[in-house]
């Protein structure tokens, strides 16, 4: 395992920084945010980004992708976390994408995945509920049979891009109790099918999330996606995935956000010289600079070793979400209190990476989860 | 790259017939085992005596130094599979000491034809074992402001002054140390680079006792020393070049060793070191939890940290095999390997809880014995070579940009 990028990555992280920032600086984000914007990203920003192939990354050539991995995926996911792009890379081609190429049936892949690829149809996966936290089995909704197919009855919280998925992936018990680990079973319920709401959910980072209430929803047998009852192990993998996109996107966050203070404590003056001179902000700020270069080993060994297969991948993909979100959480924290009090407005940009600090930190689990999770996958 | 196979499957060879079995697993500290050379060298185990012998004839003591000086001629890929197959068969290295890692690198770089003859060769059959003269009492982390005056006496340089830190003085033949040949200019501009033969008239050395109880390193007083001036490395007053540039060896060499500590802590014993060390006070069935959730979550984070050291060194050293340039990564290794070793330290004997607590005699095993000694020891990691708070300055400033 080389943990470097080849000549091709390269190229596609040079094209993506360009991209990103011509087309989405963060001064979009929040046009986005202060629009009200239901969405929360750019559907024609989105088809552009299929059109450059990024959206089609990890899927399989014959259903229009181009047959990479997350080594490449990861790229682009730093690109746009950098400038808080938006786009449902994470919901739509992660989440339910990997859900569905590594559980779902031809007619799945088909039905879905192409248009995916393609930047025309949005998924989401729809796995939380009320004070779960982070326990994957904590599951309540629940799937009855109904003839053939089944009936669906619940509430799933954090449904990340929800309100724009065309088709949710809902995490449902079908046997067995609460945090169980075996009885969970996937299903896909299309959007407008009878008995499912989706309210926005408002968090922190502005970004979309829904609150999808299934009241009896009716599907048929052919939504089951994965093995009936052993959904929990596909959930894991798929969010697996998910999460190495996710501290792709870290990365590119706490990269950007370093910059923005180093940029300040250059340039900000008082008591005659500019703070960076102060050794107190310069040793605070070394550290940080040591943190995000751990946080890249990290997630680029994360990233082979799901695109290798490799058997150490789980524990490398918790190593890389701990740090990472020690390391954003701290440098957007030292980025707020580095710019002083502009850094408390809301006008300036550098509070939105605190804010969306928390909320990928915390999402697929926060550090000490993982850490705990580590120890776990090494016995102890 | 079939020449480099061959050079593989023909070392391996060699090793599997030559390499006495005995030294299998032998590890070398920097306070014990294997040699450091030196006309007062000592071998541990005995059988690193022949070691170190069949090794200067191959030129494996220092493989990737030029033959015509006696080093093995090696590319650094050839080097590199050399050491690799040494430590598949968990062989120590033939050779250790500063000649080797520091003042060696540093005179091939800026010695004369002269003095490479002279010295080079001995370093790499470890008939000469080196040390430092760096730092002074009143020059620590000021290093520029060194005092031990040189004053030019025909040939001669007469030097009077004091080094403090220096690493097994009392072990070794030769020291190469800064000296002041100018007070009148900007400090950095009056050091010169000089190296002595310790058994010069006037040179005395006193150890000195460390809170770990052990002395690793001495006090070196220089009374009109009379030292030739062809001894000086560069120019005259130039010294201050030199010494930065072996420092920066110096704090590559110190990020190796506790780098390698993190690669191959997982091969020594299947399973997390840490956690089986917890399992022995706190007990509990293999692949249980162990029963301090406090503890534990301290072991997986002291893990994460080791593994995310190894794997950014790791990507720095594919960076530079792919020809990217490196920058001043040695300031971000140095403080953090050591950082990092202190903490790891501290933590073997947290979890002992009142067995880690001696000092010497019954009531403690060897082991737990080592343990609080090394952590003790481990202590001084983030001083010697350069402070953890200098390190930090360094990237500020280098790496950064930030201003003065």
């Amino acid at each position: 395992m080389q943990l470097l990028l080849t000549e091709d990555q390269e190229l596609l992280a040079k094209t993506a920084a360009d991209f990103v920032a011509k087309q989405s600086p963060v001064s979009r984000f929040r046009e986005l945010r202060d629009s009200d914007d239901p969405l929360g990203f750019s559907r024609s920003l989105w088809k552009q980004m299929a059109e450059l192939g990024w959206v089609g990354i990890p899927f399989p050539e014959e259903f229009g992708g181009a047959g990479l991995g997350l080594s490449e995926l990861a790229v682009i996911l730093e690109a746009l976390g950098r400038n808080l792009a938006p786009e449902p890379f994470i919901s739509t081609v992660l989440l339910a994408g990997q859900a569905l190429l590594l559980g779902g049936s031809d007619a799945q892949k088909k039905r879905w995945i192409e248009p995916v690829a393609a930047g025309d149809a949005f998924l989401a996966l729809a796995y939380q509920e009320v004070r779960g936290r982070y326990d994957l089995h904590r599951i309540r909704t629940r799937a009855e049979r109904n003839g053939d197919g089944w009936r669906i009855t619940g509430e799933k919280r954090h449904v990340i891009d929800g309100g724009a998925a065309d088709a949710l992936i809902v995490a449902a018990r079908t046997t067995g109790d609460v945090s169980d680990a075996d009885g969970i079973t996937l299903l896909l319920v299309e959007a407008g099918a009878k008995g499912l709401t989706l309210e926005r959910q408002r968090r922190v980072d502005s970004r979309g999330a829904a609150l999808v209430k299934l009241e009896a929803v009716e599907v048929g047998a052919d939504a089951v996606v994965g093995v009936e009852g052993q959904g929990g192990a596909l959930l894991e993998d798929a969010i697996d995935r998910a999460t190495v996109g996710l501290c792709a996107e870290m990365l590119g966050a706490m990269s950007a956000c370093f910059e923005r203070t180093l940029e300040y404590l250059k340039q900000r003056e008082q008591f005659g010289v500019p703070i960076g001179s102060f050794q107190a902000l310069k040793h605070r700020s070394a550290e940080m600079y040591i943190e995000i270069e751990l946080s890249r080993s990290t997630m680029m060994a994360a990233a082979r070793a799901v695109d290798a297969g490799t058997d150490d991948a789980r524990k490398l993909i918790s190593l890389a979400k701990a740090r990472c979100s020690d390391a954003l959480i701290l440098i957007s924290n030292e980025g707020v209190q580095m710019h002083g009090g502009i850094g408390m407005t809301d006008e300036h940009d550098i509070g939105f990476y605190m804010k969306r600090a928390r909320v990928a930190a915390t999402t697929f689990g926060d550090a000490a989860w993982h850490r705990d999770r580590w120890a776990r996958l090494s016995g102890y | 790259m079939a020449d480099l196979d061959n050079f593989r499957a023909e070392v391996g060879e060699w090793l599997d017939a030559n390499a006495p079995q005995s030294l299998r697993g032998v590890q070398v500290t920097a306070e014990r085992g294997g040699t450091w050379g030196g006309r007062r060298a000592t071998f541990e185990p005995p059988d690193m005596k022949p070691w170190l012998q069949m090794c200067i004839e191959k030129g494996w003591t220092a493989p990737s130094w030029p033959s015509e000086y006696g080093g093995g001629g090696l590319s650094s890929e050839a080097a590199k599979l050399l050491a690799g197959e040494m430590r598949k068969r968990r062989l120590p290295p033939p050779l250790t000491g500063f000649g080797l890692s520091m003042i060696g690198p540093t005179l091939l770089r800026y010695g004369t034809e002269e003095q490479k003859q002279q010295h080079i060769r001995k370093i790499v059959r470890g008939e000469i074992r080196w040390c430092q003269g760096y730092s002074e009492p009143d020059a620590g982390s000021d290093l520029a402001s060194i005092q031990t005056r040189a004053v030019r006496d025909g040939d001669d340089f007469i030097l009077n002054g004091q080094k403090v830190w220096t690493s097994y003085g009392d072990l070794s033949d030769w020291i190469f140390a800064l000296v002041r040949t100018d007070p009148k200019v900007k400090k950095q501009e009056g050091i010169t680079f000089i190296l002595i033969d310790m058994e010069t008239p006037g040179v005395s050395v006193r150890p000195i006792k460390l809170i770990s109880g052990k002395s690793p390193f001495c006090e070196t007083y220089f009374d009109d020393v009379r030292v030739p001036v062809k001894n000086v490395i560069a120019e005259i007053n130039g010294g201050w070049t030199v010494a930065k540039a072996l420092l920066r060896d110096e704090r590559s060499m110190i990020a190796d060793v506790f780098g390698s500590v993190a690669d191959t802590g997982k091969q020594r014993k299947p399973g997390s070191m840490l956690a089986n060390l917890a399992r022995q006070y706190l007990g509990g069935a293999d692949g249980t939890m162990l029963s301090d959730p406090v503890l534990r979550d301290e072991i997986a984070r002291c893990e994460l940290d080791d593994k995310a050291f190894a794997l950014t060194v790791q990507r720095t050293r594919d960076a530079a095999k792919a020809g990217h340039q490196s920058g001043p990564e040695s300031s971000i290794f140095k403080v953090y390997a050591t950082e990092l070793n202190k903490r790891r330290s501290e933590l073997m004997v947290d979890i002992a809880g009142p067995e880690g607590l001696g000092w010497e005699g019954t009531g403690f095993d060897k082991d737990e014995l080592a343990r609080t000694r090394g952590w003790l020891r481990a202590r001084g990691n983030s001083i010697e070579g350069g402070t953890s708070e200098v390190q930090l300055n360094i990237i500020a400033k280098h790496v950064l940009g930030l201003p003065d």
